[in-house]
């Protein structure tokens, strides 16, 4: 065990990391699932009720929901950025790159949010009791579309909150990080940011556009 | 990493205070909070069970009402699979013993290890809760739209007592899966791994890639209950059947993650007592990998008569059938491993024959409920819960307490009674038929299952179960005194007292903190016990040692 591993099971720094981008990838697969099962419960009612889905789905703003794919893939391109920075060892465009990452998720979560204003706003969330009024063809499975893609995205924001979270953290702990723990860290969080974008990437076409 | 101070001391000298264990890392004490808390849970479990067999042994309900019965049998399932079953080999021995197996320090994410043991202490208080609450009345498999529905228990509190038990899961099964692939001692190959490795790991595999599909649908449950979001009510324009196939994803393949590491304590134990290398090792390790992968294909055959299309029912039951080749596979390559083997019957042993008989019965009747025809007749009968019992328990558990007389000297560094041992052993074998043999009849002749009353001319079947029940409850109650009291007064356990092969019996009895005092390297196949040259020594605490030298 040398100083500069956490685990006592290491023997190397560059073993540990090497473990831990493996376990951050795993843990995606695990994810993967998970967003898997839900999307599956999507794609089975929009061969079902296919009409009543491509209606509801017209009501969502493309605007918004394209801005936010623009976001979210800048988000992505600032966190390669700070992997690349910290693996070079340029530790404070590591740290602006981290922290733009971070506020470009937090961005995203505010657009998505006026987006969900909106929608309760025109009574288009059948949630929590608000009134659901339609004026299309299947007012039943319409409500239907709007309840998973509630679900989707806010799963998906849940993630994405995680995400911010575990940047700021990793800033947090900057400081006090010596170079093979900062590498480690930046690596596999950058895994998983990367991959809540993905999820994003295959959410927005499926919900916003597939429809049209 | 340097060891001199820690020549004498092991892993258990390190500090006795709450602290020293609460805040632990060390893959061997996480193994022992684990421990703890699940047998807890086992006790807690068959507690209910015992009060449905009481209720059961009148055919009129004398005891609890239908509704406290309902409850009871929920309880029942909620508490043994999630709380107990799924957890139980991988968190406990697996914890314990997959570092050691493999040579290594401590798993891959020791933090990680220890946060799993708090969640999974989180989501049972939600479990806890909602038994002292009131309790859940929708079975253990919270089938809508009787849980979003109509059920009036505590189902939003026990499904995210269940969920957040799922991340406790995940989270052992990345830790195992990154140390496997990690933390192999030089010269370990994968096809030098001891078969208990082989079967966490494809275990692993099945909690991180099922888990979050029943997270997945538990979260569906739970908004259409809270937020009214109606994906699973027709009304709403959703679909009943679509909680049972998500359910079923996952929960078809967590009966492979619960009989998995069973099969790899026997496939340990069984080579042991019989001085036999195991029997076609490789066939061995690679159907415990092919078990995970059917495992995930099968799901459709819950669903033989809940509507879903003929075509699709006989292709689950073609790939049902299918599972039972490398299971087979395994009992085969068992048995041929026993063939002129110098077999002796210690506790660990028998509890592997046991489980070799039951697991055998068990899955035998499980090709009956794979027969499409036949399924559609005994569907939600007893003939079901004797299967799935058979396995479980009959399996599962008698292959988890086979491991654990096995590796309790080397958890604890102290020899159990072997005379308690056997007599355990033999009440569970006996109780375990009396119990479930006749619920194989009751449901060939129509019982259903879930219900708290019958017609009295069942009412035989069911005494013979209810007596079983309780010489069953005696053979679990034993453990708990005689392996309780060799903590402290059993005979101090020599480093290998089985004289067994496998890495975890080189080091010292219990083992020192990081496991090794100088890291292993492995030359040599795993099960080598028929090698020339090998000496194996046998610890007796009634008779002399003797020195035994395989054939």
């Amino acid at each position: 065990m040398s100083a500069s591993t956490r685990s006592v099971a290491f023997d190397t720094p560059a073993r540990e990391k090497a473990a831990d981008a493996f376990g951050m990838w795993v843990f995606v697969g695990s994810e993967a699932m998970l967003f898997g099962a839900v999307m599956l419960v999507f794609f089975v009612a929009r061969v079902s009720y296919g009409p009543a889905f491509a209606a509801a789905s017209k009501h969502l703003s493309l605007t918004l929901g394209t801005l936010n794919t623009a976001v979210l893939i800048t988000s992505s391109f600032t966190m390669a950025l700070a992997h690349f920075y910290s693996d070079a060892r340029r530790w404070r465009a590591a740290v602006g790159t981290l922290a733009a990452t971070a506020l470009l998720g937090i961005a995203f979560l505010a657009i998505k949010g006026t987006e969900y204003a909106m929608e309760f706003h025109e009574g288009i969330a059948p949630v929590l009791g608000a009134p659901f009024t339609f004026d299309g063809p299947d007012p039943v499975h319409a409500a239907f579309f709007f309840g998973l893609y509630f679900t989707m995205t806010a799963l998906h924001g849940l993630h994405l909150a995680c995400g911010i979270i575990v940047v700021a953290g990793l800033l947090a702990l900057w400081r006090g990080a010596d170079a093979s723990s900062r590498k480690r860290r930046v690596q596999a969080v950058g895994l998983y940011w990367h991959f809540v974008d993905v999820v994003w990437v295959f959410l927005f076409p499926v919900l916003y556009l597939i429809n049209r | 990493m340097s060891s001199d101070a820690a020549t004498q001391l092991s892993y258990l000298d390190e500090g006795a205070g709450p602290r020293a264990w609460l805040l632990t890392t060390d893959h061997k004490r996480v193994a022992w909070l684990y421990l703890v808390s699940l047998t807890a849970f086992f006790f807690l479990g068959g507690a209910f069970a015992v009060l449905m067999r009481l209720e059961l042994a009148t055919p009129g309900g004398d005891l609890v009402s239908d509704d406290v019965y309902n409850r009871l049998f929920s309880l029942h399932g909620i508490i043994m699979v999630w709380f107990f079953l799924v957890p139980s080999i991988p968190a406990t021995l697996g914890n314990f013993l997959l570092p050691l197996m493999i040579g290594a320090r401590d798993l891959a994410f020791p933090r990680l290890n220890l946060a799993s043991w708090y969640v999974f202490v989180f989501g049972s208080l939600f479990a806890l809760f909602s038994v002292l609450a009131g309790g859940v009345d929708t079975g253990w498999t919270f089938y809508t739209p009787l849980s979003t529905l109509y059920a009036n228990g505590f189902v939003s509190t026990a499904a995210m007592g269940v969920f957040i038990v799922g991340f406790s899961s995940i989270m052992t099964g990345i830790n195992f899966i990154v140390t496997v692939h990690t933390l192999r001692a030089p010269g370990l190959t994968w096809f030098r791994l001891p078969i208990f490795v082989w079967t966490i790991y494809a275990t692993a595999l099945v909690m991180v890639l099922a888990t979050p599909v029943l997270a997945a649908s538990l979260i569906l449950i739970v908004l259409e209950r809270v937020f009214g979001i109606g994906i699973f009510n027709p009304d709403l324009g959703g679909d009943p059947l679509l909680f049972q196939h998500l359910f079923w994803f996952y929960s078809h393949p967590a009966v492979y993650i619960m009989i998995l590491p069973g099969m790899g304590v026997v496939s340990e134990v069984l080579p042991c007592f019989s001085r036999r290398p195991l029997f076609g090792y490789k066939a061995v390790a690679l159907s415990s990998m092919a078990i995970a992968v059917f495992g995930f294909l099968v799901w459709g055959h819950h669903m033989f008569v809940s509507g879903q299309s003929a075509y699709a029912g006989v292709i689950f039951s073609f790939l049902s059938f299918c599972v039972a080749i490398p299971s087979a596979i395994k009992v085969f390559n068992w048995s041929l491993t026993l063939r002129k083997g110098e077999i002796t019957f210690e506790a660990p042993m028998l509890y592997a024959l046991f489980f070799l008989a039951l697991f055998t019965f068990g899955g035998l009747a499980g090709l009956f409920l794979a027969a499409l025809a036949v399924d559609v007749h005994v569907h939600d009968t007893y003939f079901v819960v004797a299967h799935f019992h058979y396995i479980m328990v009959g399996g599962m558990v008698t292959a988890y307490m086979a491991g654990l007389h096995f590796w309790w000297p080397k958890m604890t560094g102290r020899m159990y009674s072997e005379t308690w041992g056997r007599i355990a052993a033999a009440a569970t074998f006996i109780g375990f038929n009396l119990t479930f043999f006749p619920q194989f009849v009751l449901g060939f002749l129509g019982m259903p299952r879930r219900y708290h009353t019958y017609p009295p001319e069942f009412q035989f079947w069911h005494v013979l179960s209810s007596a079983g029940a309780v010489v069953l409850a005696a053979g679990y109650l034993m453990p708990l005194f005689y392996l309780g009291w060799s903590l402290f007064r059993g005979a101090r356990a020599p480093d290998n007292p089985w004289g067994a092969t496998g890495l975890e019996w080189q080091t010292a009895s219990p083992p020192p903190p990081h496991n090794f005092e100088r890291m292993p390297r492995v030359s040599r196949p795993p099960y080598a016990y028929a090698m020339k040259g090998l000496k194996h020594e046998r610890f007796s605490p009634h008779k002399e040692t003797t020195g035994e030298t395989a054939a």
